[in-house]
């Protein structure tokens, strides 16, 4: 009986895709991560997935953070341009203060620090924003600046170093064969699933949708729109730890290239720029599949002074992919 | 209603004008801080010094105000309207002058043409992307500031080499008459243009209301789309004339030429009273802008403050121009 298999799982699929809205994001994230691993020479060798899926999350983590918190200020109507600063200032701050292993009370203070500073800065974002009804466009754009040059006052040069210890646990970490990146994901993932089915996730989808409506009905619009700045810097603080427990040491200008990537995932998951749509987890294939592709540009040997127009031309049409397929359907 | 309350009505709509204008409001401050400028160790103590310290301020501005001119026409045309790609295409604009014309004198209007003809490509992608793929201004013009860069690394394989051509020295860099820098004649130019454009087409007038609101203005007939997408084009033309004109006074061009000019050039914009969220403005306004951003730069400049403390000002001031100008309607109201 495999056509009624086939049907079944179809069928299944349709459901999810009903209910999630990510069937374009999945299917790209399969066929981009078979075409990652058929292009590794030896996939069959024990050990080599999961040594490949480490060094990709491992990777890949401090940006798809800052999706997720994108993709929240997304759903809700928003845009946050600052999240990269937000992760340029994390990084200085834990490579300045976090150098030996054997402070841990001290380290956990600078670490409450760094997401106090992402909390702080996402309540910024949001009450210059929603509460003084400035657009959220060139405000970020703005307070990013304000942002990355704090991190550069702090550190005008590249420096510091993260102990030893925590890095390799960052970065060697397996619980039942899964890489810690993955399961910090997944753990993620989990909890706005939680949040998602409940009063918050139906008031933001809510507020994205039609703030006016969402208004009338007694939806606390302001502080639901403030709230997914919040959660965006808290994010993007997040991905400052992770980030500084990838690379070890500190750069001012660290998060500068995560902005964009982090709206470009979340558009590739089919959140649109208008608000009120899109999901988490497609936002975070989209993310992962925007990583496939660039290691395919890094497996593929191009000539070395094409890979930033390359990379540049991927992200547009990435961008352009949805308005192209939406416009398509429109013409239908 | 009588004459009588018909010339009282004028009368305080013009005190209303006067009182609130932005761009006098600017120039104002663009004078205080010229004067303040005066009582620093390093400023000028004569009356020719001064005169003199002006003019290369309004030079230095210059650049600005005209590479914010595409910047005004983008952020009046409203839907969160901004161009971040005028960056790259300054330094296109720039690079190709100084590696073609290389010295020659012959070759400036062709390649003139040929610069302003891809500034205007790369705008008519930004327009098409913003208007039918439905993609943020911000970050399409972002995307191409990639893409454009790209291409240029691919293009020049990191080697500038060229030299500007005699002329452009003449008429951009050295003084032209009675002391005054060339590039102040073409600034004014422009300015007479630019504000002509906004204030006597109907180009100005459609731009004015897609503006303040794209629906009532499509039902009133004018064609949205391709207003948005004739002003990214005018825009990116005008920036890539920016690179142009720049190369000619800096004699010299790198790959990032022209990043340093678009934050000013934005802020320039917004101290002139143009409304970020569009509908709203005046080119008027991003010369004064351009004037005062240049003051404060200088100043930071002399006072030795480093990089990374003038970034936070210029961003900082950005937020605080917003909150004094930029409010929206909240749902109360």
């Amino acid at each position: 009986m495999p056509d009624k298999k086939n049907k079944n799982i179809i069928n299944w699929f349709r459901a999810f895709n009903k209910k999630h809205a990510i069937g374009v994001p999945f299917i790209l994230l399969a066929v981009s991560t078979v075409l990652f691993f058929s292009l590794q020479t030896n996939v069959f060798q024990p050990g080599t997935i999961g040594r490949l899926t480490n060094s990709n999350f491992r990777t890949w983590l401090p940006v798809l953070l800052l999706t997720m918190g994108q993709t929240l200020v997304l759903i809700g109507g928003g845009l946050d341009l600052s999240n990269g600063s937000i992760v340029s200032v994390g990084n200085v701050i834990l490579a300045l203060h976090v150098t030996s292993a054997d402070e841990p009370w001290h380290n956990l203070a600078i670490v409450a620090l760094v997401i106090g500073f992402g909390l702080a800065a996402g309540f910024l974002n949001g009450i210059l924003t929603v509460y003084l009804g400035l657009q959220p466009v060139i405000v970020t754009f703005a307070t990013s600046f304000i942002y990355a040059g704090l991190a550069l006052l702090l550190l005008p040069s590249p420096g510091g170093a993260i102990p030893r210890e925590y890095t390799n646990y960052y970065r060697n970490t397996h619980y039942l064969g899964i890489p810690i990146s993955l399961i910090i994901l997944i753990v993620f993932l989990l909890i706005w699933e939680f949040f998602r089915l409940r009063k918050y996730g139906r008031f933001l989808y809510a507020v994205g949708g039609n703030p006016r409506a969402a208004y009338t009905t007694g939806v606390p619009v302001t502080w639901m729109k403030i709230s997914t700045y919040i959660l965006s810097g808290f994010l993007a603080s997040l991905g400052a730890i992770s980030y500084s427990l990838l690379t070890g040491s500190g750069f001012s200008g660290s998060g500068a290239d995560m902005m964009l990537p982090s709206i470009t995932g979340a558009i590739i998951g089919g959140v649109s720029f208008s608000g009120g749509s899109g999901s988490l987890l497609g936002a975070i294939f989209g993310g992962i599949v925007l990583g496939n592709i660039r290691r395919i540009i890094s497996i593929v040997k191009v000539d070395s002074w094409a890979v930033t127009l390359i990379n540049a031309l991927v992200i547009l049409f990435a961008l352009a992919a949805p308005g192209f397929i939406n416009l398509l359907r429109r013409k239908k | 209603m009588n004459e009588s309350e018909v010339s009282n009505n004028s009368n305080k709509s013009i005190k209303k004008a006067i009182k609130i204008s932005p761009p006098l409001i600017a120039m104002l401050i663009a004078v205080v801080l010229f004067l303040l400028s005066g009582l620093l160790p390093a400023g000028y103590s004569t009356l020719q010094g001064a005169i003199r310290q002006a003019l290369n301020i309004l030079r230095l501005a210059s650049f600005i105000a005209i590479i914010g001119a595409g910047q005004t026409l983008v952020i009046i045309s409203g839907g969160e309207g901004i161009d971040l790609s005028a960056a790259p295409i300054v330094t296109v604009g720039a690079l190709l002058t100084y590696m073609i014309i290389n010295g020659q004198n012959y070759l400036i209007l062709p390649v003139l043409l040929l610069v302003i003809l891809i500034g205007a490509a790369i705008g008519l992608l930004n327009g098409l992307g913003v208007t039918y793929l439905k993609i943020s201004p911000f970050v399409m013009t972002l995307v191409m500031s990639g893409v454009v860069q790209g291409a240029l690394i691919l293009w020049t394989k990191g080697y500038y080499d060229g030299k500007v051509a005699p002329i452009m020295t003449q008429l951009v860099a050295r003084d032209l008459i009675w002391g005054i820098p060339g590039m102040i004649f073409i600034w004014i130019i422009i300015g007479i243009l630019m504000t002509l454009l906004l204030e006597r087409t109907r180009y100005g007038k459609q731009l004015f209301a897609i503006g303040v609101n794209r629906t009532a203005a499509r039902l009133s007939g004018v064609k949205v789309n391709r207003m948005v997408i004739l002003t990214y084009v005018l825009a990116g033309a005008m920036a890539a004339f920016s690179g142009f004109l720049l190369v000619g006074y800096t004699q010299n061009a790198g790959p990032n030429l022209g990043n340093q000019y678009l934050f000013p050039s934005i802020i320039a914009v917004a101290i002139g009273g143009t409304q970020m969220s569009g509908g709203k403005g005046s080119y008027i306004g991003t010369i004064a802008g351009a004037i005062v951003i240049q003051l404060i730069s200088s100043l930071l400049t002399t006072m030795q403050l480093p990089q990374a403390l003038q970034q936070i000002i210029y961003g900082s001031l950005l937020v605080v121009i917003l909150i004094i100008y930029g409010r929206e309607k909240g749902l109360r109201s």
